[in-house]
């Protein structure tokens, strides 16, 4: 059942159109990703499903009900902003019981909320304090707390993890992964971060241009990606690409290995390109190599990512085969960027 | 590079050291300033210490030390306590409209409307004025057979067409007026610094706060007034001090009366120091206010440095 749907959403700044038509369904429960460029939209949509920014057409169901009309107080929404937005005169404690306080529940239920929030999150000890002496990471789980306290029917995360710290956020995604499947509480993600959307999402959509180009798993986006924009916007370092007739190949950096190193089985049929190595970068766990594909596309800049455990020498300015798997070369329409069916190149016709 | 190179950077000039200088360049920045200050209100403050102490007169000749007499005289005096009752009551009244009606305006001009920049403009306008302008023109409005003031209450028919207003001639009128002019005058400032204060609130917690549920006066009262509450006591203060410092606006428009029921103590001083000759006794009602203000000032920066939230 989907509990948060958009149809036909619109929204227009003057000439400029933010969110171009979005149908959305989200499911019950589901951890669902806005993931696109910054500008893409995703942001906006949020807001227009908060209730902050009024939509220009299209309508807004939350639970069965259109809620075009409703204010954001009536829409059974909490949301975390990038910033946390806590209120800063106010306490820890006061922060948590404000949306409480707002809906006007009966004082003596209060107090037990706040804990049962407060102990969710790991933070009975800093209710008494002002959001300034917290840590940004405690203020996350003070803002995660204000948002859970009243048992919203939906959750709308506005890129709450980009002001932590690198080493924090692997921590925070996890478990902001871990209370969101505790609490079963639909959740709606926005990122630019495609980490974050890759370990988060149940499901990612892919926007761009206020358009989403894919909707799906994270792997089946990563995997089979709909057109060349999501294909080249997830994945680091991105999926390479070159032109052949009329249409576009491409390749993973990940996805080839060195044609000594590969064990071999599977049956899996396999295509052998020529690369010729420029430059190579050491990234510790991975290694980086810059260079060309020589048969293929020789004036093309191509990457290949071969991890440190294949223990394969190379060198500047030398050739070495590598080899794909052919399931792993996609093909997309030089014009459009759509993905289209496989039209082998290595099979002579 | 050859070792010479190294070796040749020559030695700054005395103004290159002094633009560098750490130590020297501060003081040097500051000294006009604080020249300034010294000359125009250091001088005058410490000259009214002294005469407050002394018989001194645009007269006298020689002049005696008097210890507290003049404070003790003018103390006992009732003119100075009706003009001591004015100046507060003036202040507060004045001061409470401007509060309420300068977080009206901000909030109203916080929002986005066609001709926004105008009315902003228009708004600051008396502030631009020169006060002894702005106080003649108030003084031909409030005119008690010209006044354009009554024409209109004459042609919206609050009044009959032979009805005159006096409204600098009755007692309460003439400070309801002055009131009047007061506010029209401090409530500019007071408005561009309270907008200053809504909008360094970021919009995150408005709409958060919108999230949360939060109705009109929950919103205002809970999260963007205590948020600009220091702000607001900072334009607080300043109106505070000039409406209670203030002499212009009397002297133009009642010079006092009628029957000094409009007399502040600026206006007193200067009537009674300037006017009258006696320098002693004017600068001993100058100076009553000084301790009164210094600890009003001292306080409300402790509070608005205490509330500062961020």
């Amino acid at each position: 059942m989907a509990i948060v749907e958009t149809k036909a959403l619109r929204k227009e700044w003057g000439d400029h159109t933010a969110v171009d038509g979005v149908d959305l369904a989200v499911r019950e429960g589901e951890f669902l990703v806005l993931l696109g460029p910054s500008g893409c939209g995703k942001t906006t949509l949020l807001r227009m499903i908060a209730g902050l920014e009024k939509q220009t057409a299209g309508d807004i169901v939350i639970g069965n009900r259109i809620v075009n009309a409703l204010p954001p107080r009536e829409r059974k929404i909490a949301m975390v902003f990038q910033s946390y937005a806590l209120y800063p005169h106010l306490t820890v404690a006061k922060n948590i019981s404000f949306p409480l306080r707002a809906q006007g529940m009966p004082r003596a239920q209060i107090g037990p909320a706040v804990e049962k929030a407060a102990a969710m999150f790991g933070i009975e000890r800093l209710l008494h304090r002002k959001p300034r002496q917290l840590s940004g990471g405690e203020r996350q789980r003070v803002a995660l707390a204000r948002a859970m306290v009243r048992e919203p029917d939906v959750f709308l995360l506005d890129e709450p993890l980009s002001n932590l710290d690198a080493k924090l956020r692997t921590s925070a995604r996890d478990e902001l992964q871990q209370f969101q499947r505790k609490l079963g509480t639909t959740t709606i993600y926005v990122t630019h971060d495609q980490i974050e959307a890759m370990g988060l999402g149940d499901r990612i959509a892919v926007m761009s241009k206020g358009k989403i180009r894919q909707l799906g798993p994270p792997q089946e986006v990563y995997n089979e990606p709909a057109d060349t924009f999501v294909a080249g916007f997830l994945g680091s370092p991105p999926m390479n690409f070159f032109k052949r007739g009329d249409l576009l190949i491409g390749m993973r950096p990940e996805d080839l290995l060195p044609r000594s190193a590969y064990s071999g089985g599977g049956g899996d049929k396999l295509v052998t390109v020529k690369f010729r190595v420029g430059r190579i970068e050491n990234l510790g766990a991975d290694n980086l190599l810059y260079g060309s594909l020589t048969d293929l596309a020789p004036k093309e800049r191509f990457i290949i990512d071969v991890p440190s455990a294949i223990n394969f020498p190379v060198e500047p300015g030398k050739d070495y085969d590598f080899v794909i798997k052919a399931s792993d070369v996609k093909f997309f329409d030089a014009e459009s960027g759509v993905r289209t069916s496989p039209k082998p190149f290595w099979e002579k016709s | 590079m050859s070792a010479d190179a190294v070796a040749a950077a020559p030695p700054p000039g005395f103004f290159s050291r002094l633009a560098d200088s750490e130590e020297w360049l501060p003081r040097i920045l500051l000294a006009p300033a604080i020249l300034y200050i010294v000359a125009s209100v250091g001088g005058p403050f410490i000259a009214a210490l002294v005469y407050g102490l002394t018989d001194v007169s645009i007269s006298s000749t020689a002049v005696h030390f008097v210890g507290l007499a003049n404070f003790r005289s003018v103390i006992e005096d009732p003119g100075f306590h009706r003009a001591l009752r004015n100046t507060l009551f003036l202040a507060f009244v004045s001061q409470g409209l401007v509060i309420v009606l300068a977080s009206t305006l901000a909030i109203a001009l916080q929002r986005d409307f066609r001709g926004k920049w105008w009315v902003r403009l228009l708004i600051l306008l008396p502030w631009v004025a020169p006060i002894s302008l702005g106080s003649i023109g108030w003084l031909w409005m409030l005119d008690s057979i010209y006044s354009v003031l009554t024409w209109m209450l004459r042609w919206a028919h609050f009044l009959g067409p032979w009805d005159r207003v006096a409204w600098l001639g009755r007692p309460n009128l003439a400070m309801g007026s002055i009131i009047g002019v007061q506010v029209w005058r401090t409530l500019p400032l007071a408005t561009v610094i309270l907008l200053g204060g809504l909008s360094s609130i970021p919009q995150d917690i408005h709409d958060q706060a919108e999230i949360d549920g939060a109705r009109f006066w929950r919103h205002l009262l809970q999260i963007t007034v205590p948020l600009v509450l220091p702000i607001q006591l900072v334009a607080i203060l300043f109106g505070f001090v000039f409406a209670t410092t203030d002499m212009i606006v009397v002297w133009v428009l009642t010079r006092g009366g009628p029957y000094d029921t409009t007399q502040v103590l600026a206006s007193m001083a200067f009537f009674r120091g300037i006017d009258g000759g006696d320098l002693a006794g004017g600068a001993a009602i100058a100076l009553f206010l000084f301790p009164v203000l210094a600890i009003a000032a001292v306080v409300l920066l402790r509070v608005a440095r205490r509330t500062e939230v961020t």
